[in-house]
């Protein structure tokens, strides 16, 4: 057993110093300044920086050495395989999971899976969930003071069709305050899971809109360090999938990583 | 054959924040096997921080091979018949930062250490991390495994897992500190 007593975890939600977003902010400025200074030294970073104190949760929660690069096996060049049958058409909707229209932005996010040559990720798994448009998320332990909306659940599944294409409807999310500093508020954001074909190419991540006030003050977005990646998870609004008299439109594309293993059709050797 | 160049820039990873469980849940997720089926064994463990504190807002993936080792490659990981082994779990930690699978032991492919391929995700992790539970049997084949032969004694410790007296496996992930569990890249 451990030595420690479990705690609740809503009362881990708090960071203890609640730091001011100022304070917060210069943070953010120099962990970007130490990790240019780390790259131009010739150190290689990953795009998501694991050991990131300005997102206070992470404190005692990031790994401290470096991830051991290793050779996949043949399991993990695998995915686990979804289809139709797992995942209903219904759940791709999430304005029609209960008996009325939820309030809020209706919108339409489609974009394509691929890998890093542009491959399509055919038949995989994406799900999302996200808060309501007054950015209250439906879990029991969010103490947000916005109303829930009897319509809006906020979590939605779909399979990529053979193009590595999937569509969600939903309603844009709020943006949502924390506690990791005082003050601290998210940008709105679509949490992302997405399967790729390999489950070394596995990703979970968040999805943006366009010109949100909040990005540079938030320590979680800024857990990607470069610029160009972060605006990699900032959907691109486009017209033409707006659709008239009805919902906006976003696009966001994904592109899962993965080894050069990943190039090749994986052999089953157990077969 | 060469791999060719890259030409898009990977979608970088964020965290699952605190508030997955209802996104991500789904019916009988970290039942793999049914509990009462014959060969089904408990994968479980905690998930730990750095101060040696149960993480309860953590969830963890598995992939195995069925016994013969063989990658499963049948559809419905997400909608349990009872009788198709899809080889994929998920599990949320309890408040104990406890996780449960119910799943069969992995095969080995041939010449190879059997093992589970597995995701950690938990609120304060700022992106997925890979590891890997192998199990404790057939030393041999730990031994001459390439991942594991490269790592220190004390580090090689954290990726396998114990097997207890009713043949379940036991296996703690501890995300930062003192025997800090290797965490991959590939």
């Amino acid at each position: 057993m451990t030595a420690h007593a479990a705690v609740a975890p809503e009362k881990l939600l708090a960071a203890p110093d609640q730091a001011s977003q100022r304070e917060i902010s210069a943070e953010i400025g120099e962990l970007h300044a130490q990790l240019r200074r780390r790259e131009q030294a010739g150190e290689s970073i990953r795009p998501t920086v694991f050991d990131f104190p300005a997102y206070r949760s992470s404190i005692l929660r990031h790994p401290t050495k470096n991830l051991r690069l290793v050779d996949p096996e043949t399991v993990e060049l695998f995915s686990p395989a979804f289809g139709q049958r797992d995942v209903a058409a219904i759940e791709s909707d999430l304005t029609v999971q209960h008996a009325g229209q939820p309030l809020g932005e209706r919108t339409i996010v489609s974009g394509r899976v691929t890998d890093s040559w542009g491959r399509p990720v055919a038949n995989q798994l994406v799900e999302i969930w996200q808060a309501n448009s007054a950015g209250r998320y439906i879990h029991q332990r969010d103490q947000h003071p916005a109303p829930l909306d009897p319509n809006f659940t906020g979590a939605g599944r779909a399979i990529t069709d053979e193009a590595g294409e999937y569509t969600f409807v939903t309603i844009k999310p709020g943006p949502y305050p924390w506690k990791n500093h005082a003050n601290a508020w998210r940008p709105a954001h679509i949490h992302f899971s997405v399967f790729g074909s390999s489950f070394t190419q596995r990703l979970v991540t968040q999805m943006y809109f366009p010109g949100d006030p909040l990005f540079a003050l938030d320590p979680i977005f800024n857990t990607i360090w470069r610029p160009q990646d972060r605006d990699s998870l900032i959907g691109v609004y486009d017209h033409d999938l707006t659709s008239p008299e009805w919902a906006t439109g976003y696009r966001f594309d994904i592109v899962v990583d993965g080894p050069d293993a990943t190039w090749f059709e994986p052999e089953n050797e157990g077969e | 054959m060469a791999v060719p160049d890259r030409t898009l820039r990977p979608t970088p990873g964020q965290t699952v924040g605190p508030f997955f469980a209802y996104g991500v849940e789904y019916d009988r997720m970290h039942q793999v096997v049914d509990p009462y089926a014959p060969g089904a064994v408990l994968l479980a463990g905690t998930v730990l921080d750095g101060a040696g504190a149960p993480v309860p807002d953590a969830f963890v993936e598995i992939f195995g091979a069925d016994t013969d080792g063989r990658v499963p490659r049948a559809r419905g990981a997400f909608r349990r018949d009872d009788h198709t082994f899809t080889g994929f779990g998920r599990a949320f930690t309890t408040d104990d930062g406890r996780f449960e699978f119910f799943t069969r032991n992995p095969g080995a492919a041939p010449g190879r250490a059997a093992f589970f391929a597995a995701i950690v995700y938990a609120r304060g992790l700022p992106d997925r991390l890979h590891t890997r539970i192998y199990l404790p049997e057939n030393a041999a084949a730990l031994a001459a495994d390439p991942l594991l032969s490269a790592l220190a004694p004390g580090e090689r410790a954290t990726l396998v897992a114990e097997r207890t007296a009713e043949g379940h496996l036991r296996h703690d992930i501890r995300l930062q500190g003192e025997n800090e569990t290797v965490f991959l890249a590939f």
